[in-house]
């Protein structure tokens, strides 16, 4: 009946849905930011704790919410891993893009491997009601590399 | 599927009634309209008594001395006395019209809540409230004039808590009991006579948020006894912009005006100025006029199909959804009130209610997901969100049964 929503829902995003990764909390963080769409219900909160070479050693987030939103999280700590905050940024601006669009003709070389394991995600293109359940994550993320500890909301 | 319930209800007629039922869908997937409950439809008797009104008997209201606009403020009241008898009360300058429901408790919060009620009194709402009759309360309780705010709570069934109601009573300082005759999530329909003589009996006036029940059950408020009650057009498949505020005529009269401006007064200086009479002192400005007109035949509508025929089909659907939703695997519906209406708020055990909303809608099937406006509902059942199919007069038991069949797939979907 809704094999045509396999798009949106492909087996990565319900497999990192039903065991987001790096589903705990940070006891050595050294950075940390909510996110909450209190419209949705989707709230998370994310730590990071960066390396003295100013490079994001780990990452890891607890929350609740809807598949999309959880798969996007888990799949955001694993990509920032061993980034600088300037790339990680980058990264997430090249995310919202092809959350909006499903493309990203700006990405270079550069991005395009992280790009290839976020792309399960460019499905909600389609659905512009879910694409703050996928980006909601990447919001958190900015608050947190700026320290903001107001709750960061993509909706 | 012959659509016939029983002698004189003919659910395909009545689904004739609704171009948009009937219209092109993105994906040529018929439309299964389960989100009544927050607007419905609207049928063209609605459309066309607008239109024509727009065509051939629009003016401004109670101004000119010609005839258009003469014509206008007769349509115009005469909607006000349709409401009347819909409500079933004498006089029609109890009706007062507003913009919706939350515009009218806000009234009476402010002009009741404010204006005559005084310190150390409290109001009395419920903890399955729309945030329409629970924030215009919280506004009152921090305005700093020493007004309470009680919250009734709820048992596991999702009934309201009588026994509880009746603590909070006890003191004789409670005011105003404001709680909704229906329940926009659960569908609990609450014993509307057992609150009045409840409150009645230790001095509390009580308001009922009627936004749910004005559609589904016939409404009598000279026998009921109520002393403020609240409804909004577009959930009874009238347009958007209207609502109605009932209150006792003394009560409206007692209430300062929320709004000043024109049509409110009876004579103004630049000192000072004189309210006009109940209902014209609560309507400031120019009215909804085609959206009252509007209402007016919405209710004639629903007048024609009548009330019994209405209950009848709803108790219906409601049983047949209440089987079929229950045997679906991992579905759990919220609330298990004795008495119930056409709302089903639901979650299955292996998926959000966003991605089942998501699923829904692929198959065509409109269903609400997230807190419907009551969030301390869902708190109070421990829950982030639910997905809500709500009924309405065109909705068929061959609906409810695709929901079922729709939702043990979307199980299947994410397992």
């Amino acid at each position: 009946m809704f094999d045509d929503l396999r798009d949106l829902y492909q087996e990565v995003i319900l497999d990192h849905g039903r065991k987001p990764r790096n589903f705990r909390r940070l006891e050595n963080a050294t950075h940390h930011a909510r996110g909450d769409n209190p419209l949705c219900g989707d709230r998370m909160e994310l730590f990071l704790a960066m390396e003295e070479d100013g490079k994001i050693a780990d990452a890891a987030f607890q929350g609740r919410g809807c598949a999309i939103s959880m798969a996007s999280a888990s799949l955001m700590t694993e990509t920032v891993r061993g980034k600088t905050p300037a790339q990680a940024r980058a990264l997430g601006n090249a995310f919202r893009g092809l959350a909006m669009t499903g493309t990203c003709p700006d990405c270079g070389a550069e991005l395009a491997d992280d790009m290839e394991r976020l792309s399960p995600l460019s499905g909600v293109h389609e659905f512009p009601s879910r694409v703050k359940c996928a980006t909601l994550a990447w919001h958190t993320l900015n608050n947190a590399l700026d320290d903001n500890q107001e709750d960061a909301r993509s909706e | 599927m012959d659509g016939v319930l029983r002698p004189g209800f003919d659910v395909t007629r009545i689904r004739q009634d609704f171009p948009i039922l009937s219209a092109p869908t993105p994906r040529g997937k018929p439309l299964v309209f389960l989100d009544s409950g927050a607007s419905a439809q609207k049928p063209r008797q609605v459309i066309a008594a607008m239109t024509r009104c727009m065509e051939t008997a629009y003016a401004n209201v109670h101004r000119g001395a010609y005839n258009l606009s003469e014509v206008a403020t007769e349509s115009f009241e005469a909607a006000r006395g349709a409401v009347a008898k819909f409500l079933n009360v004498a006089d029609s300058r109890e009706i007062v019209f507003t913009r919706n429901s939350t515009e009218a408790i806000n009234m009476v919060a402010h002009g009741h809540g404010r204006g005559v009620m005084r310190a150390g009194q409290a109001v009395v709402v419920s903890e399955m409230e729309h945030h329409a009759n629970l924030v215009p309360w919280q506004m009152l309780r921090d305005a700093g004039r020493g007004i309470e705010l009680r919250v009734c709570r709820v048992t596991d069934a999702g009934e309201l808590d009588l026994a509880h109601l009746e603590d909070l009573l006890a003191d004789g300082r409670v005011g105003l009991v404001a709680v909704t005759q229906m329940s926009n999530v659960l569908g609990t329909v609450v014993p509307a006579e057992r609150v009045v003589a409840l409150a009645h009996a230790k001095g509390a006036l009580v308001l009922f948020d009627g936004s749910q029940a004005a559609v589904h059950r016939r409404q009598d408020l000279t026998a009921l006894g109520c002393d403020f009650y609240v409804f909004t057009g577009h959930k009874l498949y009238g347009p958007t912009g209207i609502g109605v505020l009932w209150g006792r005529l003394a009560l409206l009269e007692a209430m300062p005006p929320l709004y000043g401006g024109g049509d409110m007064i009876s004579e103004v200086t630049l000192e000072r100025s004189l309210w006009a009479p109940v209902p014209a002192k609560h309507e400031a400005g120019t009215p909804a006029i085609i959206e009252a007109v509007g209402l007016h035949a919405a209710i004639d509508y629903v007048n024609a199909i009548g009330f019994d025929a209405i209950e009848a089909h709803e108790r219906e659907l409601t049983e047949h959804a209440m089987a079929k939703l229950s045997a679906v695997e991992g579905l759990s519906i919220l609330g298990a009130a004795q008495d119930r209406g056409g709302v089903f708020a639901f979650s299955l055990d292996n998926a959000h209610a966003h991605d089942l909303s998501t699923l829904l809608d692929r198959a065509g099937i409109a269903v609400r997901a997230g807190r419907h406006c009551a969030e301390p509902l869902h708190t109070r059942f421990g829950l982030d969100g639910t997905c809500r199919a709500s009924f309405g007069i065109y909705t068929t038991i061959e609906e409810v049964d695709f929901l079922a069949d729709a939702l043990g797939h979307a199980r299947k979907f994410f397992a």
